[in-house]
């Protein structure tokens, strides 16, 4: 087995003095998705700003074998990690064209790419991101990672909120990136896990309690229940409030 | 050692910490600790007390032996600003209030005990009713205007509620400077009208008696805000400063609480502005500009924010330090200095703003937490040294 | 009407100069969160080293004063970077220690300007037809609001097309909406930090030397008593925001101006009570992004 792109090694991270994420241990391998699981307000978001040190945190992040966690967030990022945060923070004040400019790092950047994944965005890149609907926003998010050649893509929540279609447009453009780079995906929605991820490591109380096969786990009503708290009978739609916005 | 980590990856901050988030000192000692720092406290108090009768020099530090009059003189000052900056203290340390309106108590303790007194001065009441009297009207002032200024700026909070304060004292400032009806004596300032005032706190070879009023003042000061933080709505104001949605969970209303101890912080604000009145004399437009309330912020912090008597070290040591530094400026050694040393060594607000920012730079928990420090040994920040790397 | 036309330019071009003074204020607040009590000093020494250079080349011209304003920028900017290279890099992300430097720096460096230009406003020489006034619509405007007024629209346009056409004005408008979300894209803000605080200053020294062309003087205060009403201005514009900024600037000084003339004086005041009622109707100011 190839070395892991990303290991995580009793990460801690806390908010305002308060322990969010204690320590969490477990690895990305270098290709697939593997998804973060939990229930609600488990640390998953927590556990991903830790790693790109957006809250304090302590103990050893590893990108491709190099230590991370004393570097500040850009450093980390420069490194060829892209980041599609939950809640998506486009720069509703900036266009659509300038939220993708912003985040271009390489030199060539792979407009094309995007362009074809999103063919909404084209017609819409001088319409200020604040006025987009929640999808469109969603896709400004995953695309401002698209767009440069990265080596680990942290994924949060991306179909939170969003109708069934948007929801299906979105995983397309997942498992097409997942191609090439791999992804570590924090998602609810159980269809879409089990579309994409091939491993799953589960978080209860700011902990590792499960890590494996994607398979070991959803094939196992048992565990689903005990470390997601929800019954997978109804597709895993538990994310179908349709759209927002 | 693990604690050493934890402790030094979390950015420090040093407004937001209070001393009880040091190492617990061991049970045994923790038992007697309180009998020791009541008895070393009253023995501080008792000290001080004595002091106008003993012939104490310290040269350099002091302008003359302890019984002469200037340097009574200088101490009341210095510990009046001490009780005014413990006040700022308790809204700014505590409840994280930042106001940059707190001058404006201060000056309505001085100018409104210096304006009834004016007042008054034709009743043909006695005069140490009138005396009293003065005194009440004024603390009733100061509580409405602090109400008043409270219950408004508090709708507001952080910068906001700095910017409202601000806003108020300025107000009050330009007013006081206006001079309305010839009451406040515009940038004359006013004179105390002595008229009603006891004989026991008039004139220089009464300085002793002023000087004790003025520790009396820095005690119940003291002892007050002593009181709120250990009272129930201190223990709330302190969760509102680190968490005000946590506090608003639990079904308080942080509005009320802090309300309150910003009523109390003003009032004690004024009550050390009457002392500051009968002690100069009289009161300059200076102590209501929002330069003063930035000098309480200096003293403050120099002190160390998360100690209270951070406060009262801070207050004694800028005033101390602000007074030798200009008896420093125009003495002969400067004098003969070449003038890219003498120019900023001749200007006490130069170094004392220097001292202040490499305070803030280095010395986070100002002068109070170097003991602190000493004990934990030197933290080093991490999250600095790297920036510092990186950049 | 000739009065109130009198007023109105007036007040636009003492806007001007709180424009000068807001504007970085608050840039500066809404990227990095910091209250900068030191941007009055920024001015104050813009003015004086302005003052001094253009004195010595040629006095009252207008060479000289175009001279005393590209130093005043070009002071401006450097010692406002520097502040924020050497002190305020210093203290990332401490929002209160950083101000509280700032406070420092204010105090002592007034300070400092006392020592070496004494303490009393020193006057000072300007091209002879700033001091005349020109008759508009029967006002007779001096002719230096007119200077202001122009200077504060190019320093508007320059920030705006700044902010608009080049990478560094994106991650700064960026910055100023979610500052952790440019770092999550790999950017170092902390550049544009700098960045920002150099244009503040540089429009501060701009200021700083048109404001000894409005009050004709120059003095170690004169950045002191500018920057409160700076703060007002930007309270009420909404901090962060350029427009808000600008707009309050022209609100306030305006409103100041009537109040002077028509209320007896109580221009001070008033500004102080708009704020109050501004902050307590909309907490955020007129143009802030929601708190």
């Amino acid at each position: 087995m190839s070395e892991p792109i990303l290991v995580v090694d009793r990460l801690s991270g806390r908010i305002a003095g308060q322990q969010v994420v204690e320590d969490v241990s477990f690895e990305v391998p270098a290709s697939g998705v593997t998804a973060l699981l939990g229930r609600n307000g488990v640390g998953k978001t927590s556990t991903i700003k830790s790693i790109l040190g957006l809250i304090e945190r302590t103990g050893e992040v590893r990108l491709a074998g190099t230590r991370v966690d004393r570097l500040p967030t850009h450093r980390i990022v420069q490194r060829g990690v892209g980041y599609v945060p939950e809640d998506r923070e486009v720069f509703g004040a900036l266009t659509v064209g300038e939220n993708l400019r912003l985040a271009e790092r390489d030199d060539r950047p792979r407009r094309e790419l995007v362009d074809r994944l999103f063919p909404d965005l084209v017609e819409r890149r001088a319409q200020r991101a604040g006025t987009l609907s929640g999808g469109q926003q969603q896709m400004v998010s995953l695309a401002r990672a698209l767009v440069n050649e990265n080596r680990l893509l942290l994924v949060d929540e991306p179909t939170k909120g969003l109708a069934p279609r948007i929801v299906d447009e979105v995983a397309a453009a997942l498992a097409e990136a997942a191609r090439t780079v791999p992804i570590l995906l924090v998602e609810q929605n159980l269809h879409v896990i089990r579309a994409l991820a091939e491993r799953v490591v589960v978080l209860s109380g700011g902990r590792v309690v499960f890590t494996g096969a994607a398979s070991d786990l959803l094939d196992d009503e048992d565990r689903i229940q005990r470390y997601l708290g929800v019954h997978d009978a109804a597709e895993g739609q538990n994310a179908s409030e349709g759209e927002s916005r | 050692m693990n604690q050493q980590r934890t402790d030094a990856a979390a950015p420090v901050d040093a407004p937001t910490r209070d001393t009880t988030t040091g190492p617990t000192p061991p049970p045994a000692a923790s038992a007697r600790r309180p009998l020791l720092l009541l008895a070393g406290g009253v023995a501080l108090v008792v000290l001080l007390a004595i002091l106008p009768l003993l012939a104490i020099d310290i040269p350099g530090v002091l302008p003359g032996p302890t019984y002469t009059p200037g340097t009574l003189q200088l101490l009341a000052y210095a510990m009046l600003i001490a009780a005014l900056a413990l006040s700022y203290r308790m809204m700014f340390g505590l409840a994280g209030l930042l106001s940059f309106g707190h001058a404006l108590f201060f000056a309505a303790g001085a100018y409104g005990l210096g304006m009834t007194l004016y007042a008054f001065a034709p009743v043909a009441w006695p005069s140490e009713l009138i005396f009293l009297g003065s005194i009440a009207v004024t603390l009733v002032v100061g509580i409405v205007l602090a109400a008043t200024v409270g219950s408004l700026a508090l709708r507001v909070t952080g910068i906001s509620f700095a910017m409202v304060t601000l806003a108020f004292a300025q107000a009050g400032s330009v007013l006081i400077r206006r001079n309305p009806g010839g009451a406040t004596g515009g940038d004359e300032g006013l004179s105390l009208d002595i008229e009603h005032v006891p004989d026991a706190l008039v004139g220089v070879v009464n300085t002793r008696n002023l000087y004790w009023l003025a520790l009396g003042v820095l005690v119940f000061v003291y002892l007050v805000v002593l009181w709120v933080e250990r009272s129930r709505a201190g223990h709330v104001a302190e969760a509102v400063r680190e968490n005000e949605l946590r506090v608003r969970v639990i079904g308080l209303r942080p509005y009320t609480v802090k309300l309150l101890i910003f009523i109390v912080a003003s009032v004690l604000a004024a009550v050390a502005g009457m002392g500051y009145l009968l002690l100069q004399s009289g009161a300059s437009p200076r102590i209501a500009t929002a330069d003063f309330t930035l000098t309480l912020l200096v003293i403050v912090v120099l002190g160390g924010v998360g100690y209270r008597w951070g406060a009262i070290v801070g207050g004694i040591v800028y005033t101390l330090l602000d007074q030798r530094l200009t008896a420093l400026a125009g003495s002969d050694f400067i004098a003969g200095l070449p003038a890219v040393l003498r120019v900023p060594l001749s200007e006490p607000l130069f170094i004392l703003g220097t001292l202040f920012i490499l305070v803030v730079l280095f010395l986070p928990g100002g002068i109070a937490g170097i003991p602190q420090r000493i004990r934990t040994g030197r933290k080093q920040h991490p999250v600095e040294t790297e920036e510092a790397a990186d950049a | 009407m000739s009065t109130l036309l009198l007023l109105v330019i007036t007040g636009l071009g003492l806007g001007a100069l709180y424009f000068l003074v807001a504007s970085g204020l608050s840039l500066i607040y809404g990227l990095m969160g910091v209250l900068n009590f030191a941007h009055g000093s920024f001015l104050t020494i813009s003015a004086f080293l302005g003052w001094e250079v253009g004195r010595r080349v040629s006095d009252g011209t207008w060479a000289g004063l175009a001279l005393s304003a590209l130093v005043g920028m070009l002071v401006g900017a450097v010692v406002a970077a520097a502040t924020e290279y050497l002190l305020i890099r210093r203290l990332y992300e401490r929002h209160i220690e950083q101000a509280l430097v700032t406070v420092g720096l204010a105090l002592a460096s007034v300070a400092l300007f006392e020592g070496i230009w004494g303490t009393d406003p020193i006057y000072t020489q300007k091209p002879e037809w700033l001091g005349e006034t020109t008759e508009i619509l029967g006002a007779k405007i001096p002719n230096d609001r007119f200077l202001l007024i122009a200077c504060a629209l190019l320093v508007l346009g320059g920030i705006v097309l700044f902010l608009q056409r080049t990478r560094y004005g994106l991650i700064i408008r960026a910055g100023v909406e979610n500052r952790s979300m440019v770092t999550a894209l790999g950017i170092d803000v902390r550049r544009s930090f700098t960045i920002v605080f150099a244009i503040g200053g540089a429009a501060a020294g701009l200021g700083g030397v048109l404001a000894s062309v409005y009050y004709g003087y120059v003095s170690a205060h004169l950045g002191s008593v500018l920057l409160i009403f700076a703060f007002i201005v930007t309270v009420i514009g909404g901090l962060g925001s350029l427009t808000g900024a600008a707009i309050a600037s022209v609100l306030v000084a305006v409103l100041q101006q009537f109040a002077n003339y028509y209320l007896g004086g109580t221009g001070d005041l008033v500004v102080v009570i708009a704020l109050a009622a501004v902050l307590l109707v909309r907490p955020r100011g007129l143009m802030g992004k929601a708190a």
